[in-house]
């Protein structure tokens, strides 16, 4: 129950790329210290990468909100960037449509995109 | 609430308890192998273990815990994945409330029940106050 999702800091940008299936516990766990180090570094963008992910469910798509709305009113622009085909018609049918959180197809489209937002200006928080 | 759930043929079956956070992840990778061995299309596979998760994850935080129960089932000349959530529970007192988009008794979005009826192919929900919650979803490969 100890492990936690490490979150990488490159430049401005949070990376957090999970690599396996989470238990609730580690995805409670990983809002908080995704909050904490937004603050901490005041980073202005988060990507969260769930390639590696094979089912997203309800709580992890609460969860990818949830990440993303903390983000944005820290002052950081989320973006999941990732996600498989599979997952996507699943969620979709789910129910949950991730209205609020920008995806990209890959991690350097995810960069991409953040870094075109930052060049924009400030965002709308 | 039934949708033709009718007796099939089972082989294969496993039973495991649902009764901490760690049982949800390994009642998703034992749906994950069941799926496979059924040849289950990848989204397939996706969609029966994503509701196998949300079900699971009912059964432990509305249901006090309990078991799951995973099986090849075939009917006729098709194959499929049959997964049952039991739990001794409080039950639920109005099914069709439970299964309406949104409804949550609890932390979640409410997307549970509905989102696991939707993501499998047959689904069965029986369940009263007092006498717990059994859930039933197939998914047949195509």
């Amino acid at each position: 129950m100890t492990d936690r999702v490490p979150i990488l800091k490159i430049g401005d940008v949070l990376l957090v790329s999970i690599q396996i299936d989470l238990e609730d516990q580690m995805v409670m766990d990983l809002q908080e210290d995704l909050s904490q180090r937004i603050v901490d570094t005041g980073a202005h963008g988060v990507v969260i990468d769930i390639s590696a992910l094979e089912i997203v469910d309800s709580f992890v798509g609460r969860m990818l909100a949830t990440i993303a709305a903390i983000s944005r009113v820290l002052g950081a622009e989320t973006v999941v960037v990732g996600m498989r085909p599979a997952v996507a018609m699943t969620l979709v049918e789910l129910g949950l449509s991730l209205g609020g959180v920008r995806t990209a197809l890959n991690l350097e489209q995810g960069i991409g995109e953040l870094r075109r937002s930052r060049d924009e200006g400030p965002v709308r928080r | 609430m039934t949708s033709g759930v009718e007796p099939v043929e089972e082989s294969t079956a496993e039973e495991s308890p649902i009764v901490g956070n760690g049982d949800v992840v390994r009642a998703r990778q034992t749906v994950r192998t069941l799926a496979q061995q059924a040849r289950l299309s990848l989204v397939d596979q996706t969609k029966l273990v994503t509701a196998a998760s949300e079900l699971a994850r009912n059964t432990l935080t509305y249901g006090g815990g309990g078991t799951m129960r995973v099986s090849i089932v075939t009917r006729g000349s098709r194959t499929g994945v049959k997964v049952t959530f039991r739990d001794d529970g409080p039950g639920i007192p109005d099914l069709d409330l439970a299964l309406t988009d949104g409804w949550s008794s609890g932390r979640g979005m409410g997307l549970g029940l509905s989102g696991a009826r939707r993501l499998a192919d047959e689904f069965e929900l029986v369940s009263a106050p007092g006498k717990g919650t059994q859930v039933v979803v197939v998914k047949w490969a195509r």
